[in-house]
């Protein structure tokens, strides 16, 4: 029987009605009282030196309240990294300053140089295109590889070179690698590229900065998914506000992907700004500022090595890859490519060495940073195009060789040899499904029937494991985060029986204050309509880390019940008290406490009003009241899983590329909204799609930005995706939280983008272009018809 | 400045505007009627879309001046004044057709009027007509749906756990 409420219900989402009807409160619906417009002039150029910056002619049109430049913010740090990686010789990776405005060199397109303050937009535009600025461009460092050349030029005059990090995992396996892959039965090589993305959540960024001189506080409104952590990093790092004068507010948000992470410098400039106006300051991002100024996501190059043995087990994966950092180190940008990218490349298989080597490299680009996946898509697509590979050059069937090289699910819990434990997995069974489902055993039927129509058919499988739940903080803090990755929860309840709950997590898109709704309704047993969740305000909730890395229920989720657990057991003491029955033997159940064993028992709602009204109440040994609060820190990631098939139709005439089929069998561990998870599975693989076949980031080699708005970066529209067909009934709760979830968020944009590539290239094969060993992303017409023609 | 009126959802409003003013500026400033959303700077992503005069419009490739004497209908004005939901509506809620919701006013507006022209659209029809409507979280599976139940056809339910 489908539930119909509480844990396991696809119960509606109540911030649905507010968002039909046009009456939701984003960022930018936000307008202040005497508010005043920010505009940035941004660098035209990649690279270049600023000889001449006036603005005094400018500071004198109408409306202009201040002009900030570099010279303003003399007192203010650089906008901050939160990890530092350590590279594989024991030294800490170059970090460079990163200044709000630019200090006398801008160095990629879209670099901010001034900030103009006025009474409207359109006076701020008019008096920047007024500022006299010379700039003398220098050469940009673009290509990765040129940028490591020797005497290249270089992104950061105060650096050594361009090169922020040659990290190396596991550095002592490294010798027993290459010894494995040169005494290897079989080793298939491929090189290929992770395409560089713009993370484009529809609601650009948006912040107000609002300063109270009566109080000496200030409030910033901003697009973010973190509002602690922004609090933090701009509080702590860059103006020196204590946290008890600043308020971070992230009102409804629309999408972020990861891009809404960070601390960005238009944040600390509108704030700053605040004060010396006194006014509020709003600072709206238009589309094509958001693609030069909002982080990027993947640009990985990548030579992958796949050795086996005559068995065809896997017995070493050797990677080299260069990722790119763009100008200045975003947030997490060196955690990206390093923690959350080589811990994954044991993938779901017993691949027992691993070698991982990653150059981050900095260009005259944007900064690059986490986008929906982080790490995991590039790990993913990398080990699941190089399996496919191998599978078709030894003649063997691609998901026989991945069962026979899966871990198997009784050797759970399985140590990686690259550090992470995998608590549980039943891999067999979730690519089992995804076969079923796609009716596997009768694809050749399929190929047939294309093959009639002129057109080449073909299927490619992946299997993705991802490490979310982010993350132990003691174990983060050894691989160089700056923050702990715990969440935090407040369970309030009311006189009446209602509850509110505080969250850390931030909901922009995900549904929390349904699900978590759904969770602490499910604990006590009443209704989920008394249970309202409470995010995106730092005065609000307790301290909080946010959402990224899938880590909402995960984390956030397990503080909540832990907050709820709290409650419980102290309404239990009031209950015991009421019913005169000793502790132990109270029982909650469907929202109403009983003596075990007995008819005696009072509600849900009595004990909540004897906490607050404390006339009958055991006051010498208890507080009133019933509020709680708890931190959770996880012990370990969690690790959903899954089999992700994408069936394709190709034209050799024109390469056009038609999806036919999409299929996700996840393992999620348990499942807390199923709709609300079908939905996150149907965006990430959206995305995924997007990455294989549409989206790319294409810089000149004067670095300027050729993709710069939806004219030319091609976002998946309603006719380039098909439907799809996902299921998550193959489940393996996590064992070391306390609701068994996984977290959903991330899966379809890591599963997706090999299944799809590997679907075109074994097309290709069945139609005959045997030639074609790979094809980089996106596939577009052009590169499938060049690959077909270029033998 | 110069002076303009339009009817909004069925009020008749007065304002004065620069000849540059943007419908949607004209709408979410002037008016604070900020339901329509502006997700693009390229007339590329529908988030702005609202009826003038009965048509489907980019609100943001429209000067307000040109929509004096108009009359425009924006999300805000889709539901029915005791606030349930339009049939649009009550069906992107049933089957999950938003998540950040974003996008969603656009895609109220357009789905509205796509089923007025056309009541009971193929799936196929219903992608096509979507083109100018960008989502970037659904992955349009459920928006497809959404519409699909509210044009009275036949979908499959929404995922249930056993
Ligand atoms: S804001 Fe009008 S189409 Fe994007
Ligand atoms: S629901 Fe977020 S863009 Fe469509």
């Amino acid at each position: 029987m489908p539930k119909d409420s509480g844990i396991g219900a696809s119960s509606k989402r109540r911030e649905d009605v507010r968002f039909l009807t046009g009456v939701g409160n984003y960022t930018d619906d936000i307008n202040m009282h005497g508010q005043t417009y920010a505009y940035f002039l941004r660098s035209e150029v990649a690279h270049g030196k600023i000889n001449n910056l006036d603005i005094a002619d400018a500071s004198a049109m109408p409306g202009v309240l201040k002009i900030f430049t570099a010279d303003d913010l003399t007192a203010a740090g650089g906008v901050p990294c939160g990890w530092q990686v350590t590279d594989r010789f024991g030294n800490p990776m170059q970090e460079p300053k990163h200044p709000i405005l630019a200090e006398g060199k801008v160095r990629h397109v879209g670099d901010p140089i001034a900030c103009v303050v006025a009474e409207t937009l359109e006076q701020a535009r008019d008096a920047a295109e007024a500022i006299e600025l010379d700039i003398e461009e220098l050469e940009a460092v673009i290509d990765m590889k040129a940028a490591l050349n020797d005497g290249a030029t270089k992104v950061h005059d105060d650096l050594d070179n361009n090169l922020c990090y040659d990290w190396g995992f596991v550095e002592e396996n490294r010798d027993a690698v290459d010894e494995a892959i040169k005494n290897a039965h079989h080793v298939t090589t491929l090189e290929l590229t992770n395409n560089r993305l713009v993370p484009n959540p529809m609601e650009p960024r948006v912040a107000i900065g609002d300063y109270s001189r009566g109080k000496d506080e200030y409030t910033l409104y901003t697009t973010s998914q973190n509002p602690h952590v922004i609090r933090l990093l701009m509080g702590a790092f860059v103006l020196s506000i204590p946290e008890h004068k600043l308020r971070v507010v992230a009102p409804d948000v629309g999408g972020g992907f990861g891009s809404k992470i960070y601390h960005y410098a238009e944040e600390a400039m509108v704030t700053f700004a605040s004060k010396v106006v006194n006014r509020p300051v709003k600072w709206t991002c238009s589309r094509s500022e958001a693609f030069v100024s909002d982080a990027h996501g993947r640009d990985h190059v990548t030579k992958i090595e796949l050795a086996m043995d005559e068995n065809h087990m896997f017995t070493a994966v050797r990677t080299e890859t260069y990722a790119n950092m763009g100008a200045y180190l975003s947030t997490f940008a060196p955690s990206i490519p390093t923690w959350l990218h080589g811990t994954l490349m044991a993938g779901n298989y017993k691949t027992p060495l691993v070698y991982v080597n990653v150059k981050a490299v900095f260009t005259n680009t944007v900064p690059v940073d986490a986008y929906r996946g982080a790490g995991r898509p590039e790990a993913t697509y990398q080990l699941e195009r190089v399996v496919d590979k191998a599978a078709r050059e030894l003649g063997v069937d691609p998901a026989e060789l991945r069962r026979k090289n899966f871990i198997k699910p009784e050797e759970f819990p399985y140590q990686t040899p690259v550090a992470v434990v995998y608590d549980t997995g039943n891999y067999h069974a979730t690519l089992d499904k995804g076969l079923e489902m796609v009716d596997y055993a009768n694809f050749d039927k399929r190929v047939a029937e294309s093959k009639a129509r002129g057109k080449l058919r073909g299927l490619g499988i992946a299997h993705f494991i991802e490490a979310c739940g982010i993350a132990p903080s003691n174990l983060v803090g050894q691989l160089g985060a700056r923050a702990g990755l715990y969440e935090s929860a407040t369970v309030r309840v009311n006189a009446t029986g209602g509850l509110v709950v505080m969250t850390g997590s931030h909901s922009h898109g995900q549904g929390h204050e349904t699900s978590f709704a759904q969770v602490v309704a499910d604990m006590i047993g009443i209704d989920e309509n008394m249970v309202e969740i409470v995010h995106g305000d730092t005065n609000n909730a307790p301290m909080g880390m946010g959402t990224y890395g899938s880590r909402s229920i995960a984390v956030g989720g397990s503080a909540m019940v832990r907050a709820t657990e709290k409650i419980i057991a102290k309404a239990k003491k009031v209950a015991s008290h009421l019913l005169e029955a000793s502790e132990g033997d109270i029982e909650l159940k469907d929202g109403a406490f009983s003596v075990a064993g007995t008819d005696k028992s009072i509600t849900w709602g009595e004990v909540c009003l004897a906490a607050y009204v404390p006339h009958n109440y055991p006051l010498e040994d208890l507080e009133p009241g019933l509020e709680e609060t708890a931190f959770y820190d996880p012990s370990n990631f969690t690790y959903p899983s899954g089999a992700y098939i994408c069936e394709v139709e190709v034209d050799e005439e024109t390469g056009k590329v038609d999806i036919l089929g999409f299929t996700a069998a996840d393992d999620f561990g348990n499942v807390i909204n199923p709709m609300i998870v079908e939905g996150q599975v149907h965006g990430g693989v959206a995305q995924g799609i997007g990455q294989a076949m549409l989206e790319n980031t294409v810089y000149d080699e004067n670095g300027q930005l050729l993709t710069g708005s939806y004219m030319d970066y091609a976002m998946p529209r309603a006719a380039d995706v098909p439907n799809f067909s996902v299921d998550h009934s193959c489940v393996t709760p996590c064992t070391h939280n306390p609701l068994g979830v996984k977290g959903c968020g991330e899966a379809g944009a890591i599963g997706s983008p090999p299944a799809v590539v590997n679907a075109v290239i074994d097309a290709l094969h069945r139609g005959g272009h045997t030639h074609v060993e790979h094809i980089d992303m996106p596939v577009s017409p052009a590169r499938v018809w060049a690959a077909i023609n270029n033998k | 400045m110069t002076k303009i009126t339009m009817t909004v959802n069925g009020k008749s409003y007065s304002g004065e505007v620069e000849g540059r003013t943007l419908l949607v500026n004209f709408l979410r400033e002037t008016l604070s009627l900020t339901g329509t959303h502006v997700g693009c700077d390229t007339s590329q992503c529908g988030a702005c879309t609202v009826h003038v005069n009965g048509q489907n419009v980019k609100s943001c490739t429209m000067f307000a001046i040109e929509a004096d004497g108009a009359d425009v209908t924006t999300v805000e004005g889709i539901a029915a004044p005791d606030g349930t939901l339009s049939t649009v509506q009550q069906a992107f809620q049933d089957y999950h057709g938003l998540q950040c919701g974003f996008c969603t006013p656009g895609m109220i507006m357009t789905a509205t009027k796509l089923l007025e022209n056309n009541p009971k659209p193929t799936e196929h029809e219903v992608r096509e007509y979507l083109e100018g409507n960008i989502c970037r979280c659904t992955g349009y599976h459920n928006i497809v749906k959404a519409i699909m139940a509210a044009s009275g056809q036949e979908v499959t339910p929404v995922a249930a756990a056993e």
